[in-house]
């Protein structure tokens, strides 16, 4: 028998040409998760591509990966387009991928606009339904999982802000089937039974799939009915859910909402301590005012010497007795001044003064003579002189 | 003054707010000033009490048999 063996080169390449020629390998679909993720320094990607029981490896060059948008890693569930070729050094047979993109992504994505755009024109993002979170809530609902970082992380920043507060958990499942059901019975069973003056709804980071229960109709709408205010907390800033959409206020985090929930103790105290303080200024202030129209009062002149206007209507009166007695005492002196003139006037005018030069002046029983004829014979008559009278009788 | 304890935090910061403008910037009597500052200062006693007041709880709810029952919430874990 005649051997003729082929070298394992031959084998290979045998093998790769009739991959090679095969229509369906030269561009094929497949889906799985990525392990074994690597990004080679050269820009090239190779992984292993594999679900429950398969793998197959694979590799994205790096003109393939620039279409990329998104970083694959270890876990991601991929759907691939590429050809099937074998590598011959070592004999085996990959994926050669010239695209890729996360399984389930797409229609999740798609499903997600439809709901936001649906839910939005319904009004349940509607600014005006949304409820004022209330100033100082006494009691936080919190609706997320009982383990885990976020439950921990609202209970330290609200204890921080306010060592006396009350959160009341209700832990939910936050991810996988049926947690949206059981956050829809938990909103409702807050509601009915009025177990919080707040509530905040919460979750981790997570991929599109993990927040998915927040995405879901029935939660959007149970956010929408709540009579509670809901915060909602999903996911890391960058994350944007229905929920947060719908909900009275979207804090970027856990923490953020805990910080949004619950005011800082320190501030509200501060704040208090200032209205005693303006209280205590403004009635000083007051006070100090009526002080010193009280004292402007006391200083008048009123009160500061009380027998002025007495005094002065004293002064008053001398002035005007001053002025009566001046008056008086110059009439007094005009009148003499008068009469002297008068007096003087009247002297000339005297008969008396005739007298001086040698007349005298005939009376009889002291009426004047004027005329001879009133004479009579034996009449006694006076004759005046000026110094003096004489008697006479008519012969 | 059973009407004003059913004032929440809130409304009772915004009445101590409005009384204490009041008492600064309108032209009130002394009596009615020493009246303002009374209600005020013990408004935000009031304030005080309430913050005070409150007690730390962290507390867990558990739902056995649709009857809810509250536990107190062990932060360590």
């Amino acid at each position: 028998m005649k051997i003729n063996p082929i070298t394992v080169t031959e084998l290979n390449m045998y093998v790769k040409d009739r991959v090679a020629e095969d229509e369906f390998l030269n561009s094929v679909l497949v889906k799985g998760e990525i392990s074994n993720f690597k990004h080679h320094y050269t820009g090239h990607m190779y992984f292993t591509l594999k679900d429950e029981n398969s793998l197959v490896k694979c590799v994205m060059f790096k003109s393939s990966t620039v279409t990329l948008n998104f970083a694959p890693k270890d876990g991601m569930k991929v759907i691939v387009l590429g050809s099937v070729g074998v590598y011959e050094r070592d004999g085996v047979y990959q994926i050669y991928c010239k695209a890729m993109q996360e399984d389930g992504m797409g229609s999740l994505y798609v499903a997600f606009e439809k709901l936001k755009a649906k839910l939005e024109a319904e009004g349940l993002f509607d600014e005006s339904h949304k409820k004022k979170i209330p100033f100082m809530p006494k009691i936080i609902g919190v609706l997320t999982s009982n383990t885990g970082a976020v439950i921990r992380d609202i209970i330290n920043v609200s204890t921080r802000r306010n060592p006396n507060v009350y959160i009341r958990l209700l832990p939910v499942p936050v991810q996988g089937e049926g947690a949206a059901e059981k956050i829809v019975k938990a909103i409702k069973l807050m509601n009915d039974k009025n177990l919080a003056d707040v509530i905040i709804l919460g979750r981790g980071g997570g991929s599109l799939e993990d927040l998915w229960p927040f995405n879901e109709e029935i939660v959007a709408r149970a956010i929408y009915e709540s009579n509670i205010p809901i915060i909602s907390a999903v996911g890391h800033e960058t994350d944007f859910t229905i929920a947060d959409f719908v909900a009275d206020l979207r804090a970027p985090t856990p923490s953020a909402a805990a910080e949004l929930a619950v005011t800082d103790i320190l501030d509200l105290e501060y704040n208090i301590n200032l209205f005693n303080r303006r209280l205590k200024m403004a009635l000083k202030r007051k006070t100090e005012i009526m002080r010193l129209r009280y004292e402007k009062c006391l200083n008048s002149k009123v009160y500061k010497e009380p027998l002025q206007r007495i005094n002065d209507a004293y002064l008053e009166i001398d002035k005007l007795m001053k002025s009566i007695e001046n008056s008086t005492i110059k009439k007094l002196k005009d009148s003499k001044i008068e009469a002297a003139k008068a007096i003087t006037k009247l002297d000339t005018l005297s008969p008396l003064k005739t007298l001086t030069r040698g007349f005298c002046l005939t009376e009889s029983n002291g009426n004047i003579i004027t005329k001879a004829q009133e004479l009579k014979k034996d009449m006694e008559i006076d004759l005046r002189f000026q110094d003096g009278t004489a008697k006479a009788k008519v012969i | 003054m059973s009407k004003k304890e059913e004032l929440n935090f809130e409304e009772l910061m915004i009445k101590l707010e409005d009384i204490t403008n009041r008492l600064e910037n309108e032209k009130l009597s002394l009596d009615e000033s020493v009246k303002l500052f009374e209600e005020g200062m013990e408004i935000s006693k009031e304030c005080n009490n309430k913050l005070e007041d409150a007690e730390k709880k962290i507390t867990i709810l558990i739902n056995e048999n649709n009857e809810i029952k509250e536990e107190d919430f062990n932060t360590e874990v």
